[in-house]
């Protein structure tokens, strides 16, 4: 209860500010724009209203996206994970590349994305699910090499096998890293979902992605915020959901 | 595998393993290096069927390294270790079960389930692991934490699940690595009690590695005393009361002190009598 307190209060105090700011027309004047370019947070609000229909929508495209997408890549990275855990050969080959792959800004390559995989709700899985593969693979990596050599020779003379070490041992250490990079990619996951959405913009297909750029375009910008503002909700949720899910799972912390 | 597997079908075979003869340890001209360090050189050590073996040295005399070949966890550079008659490491690896110096309890598993960690690996249901640890887990005094995590326990209780997955892994030979280094003084005195007591209900061949030359005289029935890297001999003694149902009057006795005293003087690098 306690932590939650004073974000609040700051939270609450910014959008207050910020309310204060827009409704007297300081942000305006401020930023030089005309009034409608700096909605109030009670414009926000009534819009959210207003059009929650579209929203809600549109949300729901999103959503799928950035659902499938985290699923997709925490399958991938765990699977690459354990493979590059059991074979040597496998690590030393690929996991520097995996590391400096980190590098490559993936969104760039989102309009390629687009050609390979056409327009569809694809090229945004491909986009959301590699953005999260890499934290979790590597994560998920670290957790399982940094497993105590002793326990893995004690295991060894209980018998177990490597699978049994793996599954054992080695998977349940691991669990709180892979967290943390579940916890990275549940924050990443809806940004590259609008990116994906924003570059391969379908309007029949939809998401908070084409509407925020269609209505940056159209000046409809206490909307855009709308659209952002529930964008902000559904990663907060994703990020609450994997939180929650690890305190379920590892009870030994 | 396959060699290891029926090894298994023999030891589960016999419920108690060493109580018939049981494994003796041989180990014969030994030497390992690590690259161009040496760590062990020209080793000869015995231990006889149920009996235990000390071994005491400075840290980084190889003591560790020592248990980890004869475990089968790796191969010597040179020389020959048979346990039960098997030379190869596989071989090994069947007939030891070992006991690392941290508890290395797995935190998400209950006592009990830690204590029959070995049962599982091989295949035996949770219910019937449980089953089977059950008893030599009342014995330790553990009865009533089965269900407890090892986070909920105290050290010396840790060590003593510690000791009872190694125990209830049904295999002749024990390895303890520092078992209870990480104890308290107090702690650590009730613990060898625990672990005599034990060793005199169910026998099992035992090399013990330590620190400390009272608790390995008070356990073992041989004492080696290795020197610093590269690890060698450099005195053997018995101990004069092994495993004494009392401790207090054992560790005090005449003989007892003598034994400490040649133990710390080979240790301390003098020439040993």
């Amino acid at each position: 209860m306690k932590r939650w307190l004073l974000p609040t209060i700051a939270l609450a105090g910014l959008i207050g500010l910020w309310q204060v700011a827009a409704s007297s027309g300081a942000l305006a004047n401020l930023l030089n724009v005309d009034d409608f370019l700096a909605p109030s947070p009670a414009e926000i609000a009534s819009s959210i209203w207003e059009n929650r229909t579209l929203l809600a929508e549109n949300a729901w495209v999103t959503i799928k996206e950035i659902v499938l997408g985290f699923a997709c890549g925490v399958a991938a990275g765990l699977a690459f994970a354990v493979a590059l855990r059991l074979s040597d050969t496998l690590r030393r080959a690929l996991y520097p590349l995996i590391v400096a792959s980190q590098a490559i800004p993936i969104i760039v390559f989102s309009p390629i994305l687009l050609v390979w995989f056409g327009f569809g709700i694809g090229p945004k899985l491909v986009v959301v699910a590699l953005i999260c593969f890499f934290p979790i693979a590597v994560n998920t990596f670290d957790g399982l090499r940094s497993v105590d050599p002793e326990a893995t020779k004690m295991m060894r003379t209980l018998d177990a096998s490597r699978w049994q070490i793996l599954w054992r041992v080695e998977a349940p250490s691991a669990l709180p890293q892979a967290f943390t990079g579940a916890r990275i990619a549940a924050t990443f996951a809806p940004i590259a979902a609008i990116f994906g959405e924003w570059v391969g913009a379908n309007t029949e297909l939809g998401g908070l992605g084409v509407v925020i750029r269609q209505d940056s375009a159209l000046l409809e910008t206490a909307r855009m915020f709308a659209a952002a503002a529930i964008l902000t909700a559904i990663a907060l949720i994703l990020y609450g959901l994997v939180t929650l899910a690890e305190r379920r799972i590892v009870t030994w912390r | 595998m396959d060699a290891e597997a029926s090894r298994f079908a023999v030891a589960e075979r016999t419920p108690s393993p060493s109580s018939g003869g049981g494994a003796g340890i041989k180990i014969r001209g030994l030497a390992h290096s690590y690259g161009d360090l040496r760590a062990l050189e020209d080793l000869d050590l015995e231990a006889a069927p149920g009996a235990v073996l000390g071994l005491v040295g400075p840290s980084g005399c190889g003591k560790s390294t020592l248990l980890e070949l004869v475990a089968g966890l790796q191969e010597p550079t040179t020389g020959e270790i048979e346990v039960d008659g098997s030379g190869d490491a596989a071989g090994r690896l069947a007939h030891c079960a070992f006991m690392p110096q941290r508890d290395l309890l797995l935190p998400w598993l209950s006592a009990i389930d830690n204590a029959a960690l070995a049962l599982r690996n091989r295949g035996v249901s949770r219910g019937e692991a449980r089953r089977r640890a059950a008893a030599p887990f009342a014995r330790l005094g553990l009865a009533g934490f089965e269900q407890a995590r090892p986070a909920e326990l105290s050290g010396g209780m840790r060590q003593r699940v510690a000791f009872l997955r190694t125990l209830v892994a049904e295999k002749p030979v024990l390895l303890l690595d520092e078992p209870f280094a990480s104890l308290d003084a107090i702690t650590r005195g009730e613990a060898q009690q625990w672990l005599g007591r034990a060793l005199r209900t169910d026998p099992r061949t035992v090399v013990l590695v330590t620190h400390d030359v009272e608790e390995a005289l008070y356990l073992s029935d041989r004492v080696a005393v290795l020197s610093s890297r590269p690890g060698q001999v450099v005195d053997e003694l018995s101990a004069p009361a092994p495993r004494a149902a009392d401790r207090d009057a054992a560790i005090t006795d005449p003989d007892f002190i003598a034994a400490r005293e040649r133990a710390m003087r080979a240790l301390r690098g003098s020439p040993a009598r």
